[in-house]
């Protein structure tokens, strides 16, 4: 054990009580930013727990038995197994006698209890180990005291206390006492070697409930007396409603009001059937507000960007200018992407019930916090007033992150002074998105006396431009003159975070000219990259976020486990790497010509996420983030025509499936740095890796996503 | 509205409703039986999977007054304590990411399974190929299938 400096005040954010009836409570808050000045009760009752005051709740009965109230958001990342797997750790109790509850009702003060930006286990891994620390050593404290010996003459193995005589005793019979003991002002915490359950492979905790189908998630919500509600929106970004005619849908069956909000109108009945029946017998009447956009206006809008000069220039090194005048060639490549809606395979949905006393919310969201005081707002309702229960979530990809159909439900319900249900269809989902924007990507390198001198990363987007962070990613400080340009077009099509927003597309134009330049430079296309991460080794440039040493170890690690360059007669190679979300990552695309179309048919994927809390879990991200970037920069297409999407469900609108998807290898670095993201990081490399290979096996080139649009090479 | 009577996890309800309301709605609005999902409403997801007299069926596109007289079978009574070979397989292999698409999934394989107790690898990945997991945790729903043919035989 090592005593760790520090830099938490563990008393502000942990309060320890006695349970009525036996045993400990222990209120505490998953990140460090929160601080409560609340006491708990000196005895409480725990059906009465407050998490407006803690977000996090260790429960030790009188009988050993661990219960811990997790809050983060569940998406399907795993975080309500892997944060708990934390503190039981450093606690040091047995996983078997944990159980793990969604806590968290009241979720209006929490900082950070937001699932998003692959942050939730990077931000709770100093204060749930200090957290799991604190309780261990208070339990500790209380034994010693009742052995009449020094804490420091006890150990602890899965929840027994033991001290040199060899008395012992288990937690549950000093969890009384220890409820009474002053929170230590030290603890230590483990060494990683000695971890017992992070690094074990944990199975989710939900598990028998989603394989016996419980009611789970928000479209399973029910509430006595709830009405369903469909809602119709304009079809198209840029229309508002003019006039409607509800006579017809009215006569509907178990239709019982239909009410405008807005530029809406929702039709609430008896049953979802009836509602979403109703709602196709309305008769609403649009008007032109805004411009109608169509995917070819924002073709032609990007790449007039791209040539021209409105651009803000993000991080400059050196002098480009100069680079390319004085280079002896010059490669440039445009990237182009489209739109993209998210598709959770659960449609939005928000429960509501307005009432002059509370504003009750309940549903899949990814930021309870911020949407709870929008609706605050928006309804001139006292925070105070406002309570939200998060569901599990059918995925989020960041969808989730904006809580529109949760306003839209508490308006309804504000409206109609009833419990409202919120149902989106998929056509709703997909029509009504607020979608990964259509992005374009210009870059440009010089190339003097066989090295790379001079790279131009432009970019030119729909709304919004990359995060501050990400010019300060590869290869930025590995190349001396280097520049980054963005410029945006502001449209009224909605867009927003995709999982791992920019460099989702980002990676892929990135990793997509490193290898043509390679090959214009008939150069070895990974140790071009190898190349260049050595400049960056021992850099002064704080801002440069990724690790050189980092991203070599992955790629060397995936070359050694792909077979990079042995592999068998047939099979073609694509290579790349990226660093986004704090991790490193390299992959291997193996492709196969089958009746002269590419397959993929595996993908290796080297990883360094610093520890890895749950490899059974942190594979499963791997996997399924690997697969999605290759899936939707296969099949990903999403247009508009006067601001109509053009798919609206699965029957025009491609994911993958089954029979497309490779098999997936992962590999973690094993190292003790802290955990780092890993919900998103895997998917931007899928993309180029997957084109790579293509180019290996057929020889073409692909800019443009999605690549199932190249005639040349699917037909 | 017409009354249906209706064999659900061999279990009789009489539901009152309009004929045309399809059976996914049934299970879930007025049946309380959740655990079948609503993911496309065309057929194309899987998620809303049932059986129907041992065959699979997407629930969303089936109107009740098709299902009346049929034994259907949803995930809640695949089995009593989720202790199916599917079920235990996926839980073995630890298979859902958010879990939304899975009971379908289970549906289909557990259907599959029966009329080919010992599938290869192609033929899993065909069987399978209609249910989308938007999570892509295509790999595991593989092995999971593979696995729970082996407990079966």
């Amino acid at each position: 054990m090592t005593a760790k400096k520090n830099t938490i005040d563990r008393r502000s954010f942990l309060k320890v009580s006695a349970l009525t009836g036996g045993g400990m409570i222990i209120g505490f808050n998953f990140f460090s930013a929160c601080k409560p000045e609340v006491e708990l009760p000196k005895e409480i009752d725990v059906s009465t727990l407050n998490f407006k005051d803690f977000n996090g709740f260790i429960k030790i009965a009188d009988n050993g038995m661990v219960t811990i109230f997790a809050p983060n958001p569940e998406i399907g990342q795993g975080v309500k197994t892997s944060m708990p797997m934390i503190i039981a750790e450093e606690l040091d109790v047995a996983w078997k006698n944990v159980h793990v509850v969604q806590g968290g009702l009241d979720t209006d003060i929490f900082e950070r209890q937001v699932a998003g930006g692959s942050q939730s286990i990077r931000h709770g891994w100093d204060p749930l180990r200090q957290t799991g620390a604190t309780a261990r050593q208070m339990l500790i404290n209380a034994a010693a005291a009742k052995w009449g010996i020094d804490a420091a003459e006890c150990t602890v193995e899965e929840g027994v206390i033991s001290n040199s005589k060899g008395d012992k005793l288990g937690y549950g019979e000093v969890a009384v006492e220890a409820a009474a003991m002053d929170v230590p002002k030290d603890v230590h915490l483990k060494e990683p070697k000695d971890y017992k359950i992070i690094g074990q492979d944990i199975q989710n905790v939900d598990i028998d409930e989603i394989i016996t189908g419980k009611p789970l998630f928000g479209l399973d919500y029910k509430r006595e007396g709830m009405l369903y509600a469909s809602v119709l929106r304009p079809p198209a970004f840029g229309q508002k409603l003019k006039d409607f005619d509800d006579a017809v849908a009215r006569s509907k069956e178990g239709v019982v009001d239909i009410i405008k909000f807005g530029n809406k109108l929702a039709v609430l009945a008896n049953s979802t059937w009836e509602a979403m029946r109703a709602k196709k017998a309305l008769n609403a009447i649009w008007e032109e507000d805004t411009k109608l956009e169509s995917s070819e206006d924002h073709d032609k809008i990007l790449l007039d960007l791209l040539n021209g000069k409105k651009f803000k220039t993000l991080r400059s090194d050196g002098n480009i200018k100069k680079a390319f005048a004085n280079a002896d060639q010059v490669l440039e490549r445009t990237y182009e992407s489209p739109f993209l809606p998210h598709n959770c395979l659960e449609p939005m949905n928000f429960f509501a019930h307005v009432t002059d006393e509370k504003v009750e919310l309940a549903g899949p969201i990814q930021t309870p916090k911020g949407t709870a005081e929008r609706i605050a707002k928006k309804l001139n309702r006292d925070f105070k007033d406002i309570s939200l229960e998060m569901t599990r979530m059918g995925g989020g990809f960041g969808r989730r992150l904006y809580g529109d159909f949760a306003l839209e439900a508490a308006e309804i319900s504000n409206i109609a002074k009833k419990p409202v249900l919120v149902i989106f269809s998929r056509e709703d989902d997909m029509a009504d998105g607020i979608y990964r924007p259509a992005i374009k990507y210009r870059i440009s390198a010089a190339i003097k006396d066989q090295k790379v001198v001079g790279y131009h990363l432009k970019e030119a987007a729909i709304n919004g431009n990359m995060y501050g962070l990400i010019p300060n990613f590869f290869p930025a400080g590995a190349i001396d003159n280097y520049q980054v340009d963005v410029a945006n077009y502001k449209s009224n099509i909605t867009t927003g975070a995709w999982r791992a927003p920019y460099t989702n597309f980002l990676a892929f134009a990135e990793q997509s000219f490193f290898d043509e330049l390679a090959e214009t430079m008939g150069v070895d296309k990974i140790q071009l990259r190898l190349d260049l991460l050595q400049k960056v080794k021992g850099t002064t440039d704080v801002r440069i976020q990724y690790s050189a040493e980092r991203m070599e170890s992955v790629i060397n690690e995936v070359v050694k486990r792909s077979n990079w360059g042995k592999t068998k007669e047939g099979v073609y190679q694509g290579f790349s790497v990226y660093y986004c979300h704090n991790s490193h990552v390299a992959e291997v695309a193996d492709v196969e010509m089958e009746n002269g179309i590419p397959v993929v048919k595996k993908v290796t994927c080297a990883i360094d996420c610093g520890i890895v809390v749950n490899p059974l879990g942190a594979m499963n991200q791997v996997e399924g983030g690997v697969i999605d970037g290759i899936g939707h920069a296969m099949y990903g297409d999403f247009n508009f025509t006067n601001g109509v999407p053009q798919s609206v469900n699965f029957d025009t609108y491609r994911l993958i499936r089954m029979k497309e998807t490779p098999i997936v290898e992962s590999y973690f670095i094993e190292n003790d740095i802290a955990p780092t993201g890993l919900g998103e990081p895997t998917l931007p490399p899928a993309g180029p890796a997957l084109a790579n290979a293509i180019k290996a096996a057929t020889g073409i080139r692909l800019t443009k996503q999605p690549f199932i649009e190249n005639k040349e090479i699917f037909g | 509205m017409a009354k249906y009577n209706l064999t659900v996890n061999n279990t009789p309800y009489t539901v009152e409703v309009s004929p045309d309301t399809p059976l996914l709605w049934v299970l879930r609005d007025h049946l309380n039986l959740l655990g079948t999902k609503f993911g496309c409403g065309i057929g194309q997801c899987g998620a809303c999977t049932i059986h129907l007299d041992g065959t699979p069926t997407k629930s969303c596109l089936l109107t009740v007054s098709l299902a009346e007289g049929k034994s259907i079978t949803t995930i809640e009574g695949l089995s009593e304590d989720g202790s199916h070979p599917v079920q235990e397989a996926w839980k073995e292999i630890d298979v859902p990411q958010c879990g939304y698409c899975q009971a379908g999934q289970i549906m289909t394989a557990s259907a599959f399974l029966i009329k080919n107790p010992n599938p290869s690898r192609e033929e899993i990945r065909e069987a399978m190929h209609e249910n989308i997991c938007r999570c892509a945790s295509y790999n595991r729903i593989e092995i999971a299938v593979e696995k729970a043919a082996k407990k079966l035989s």
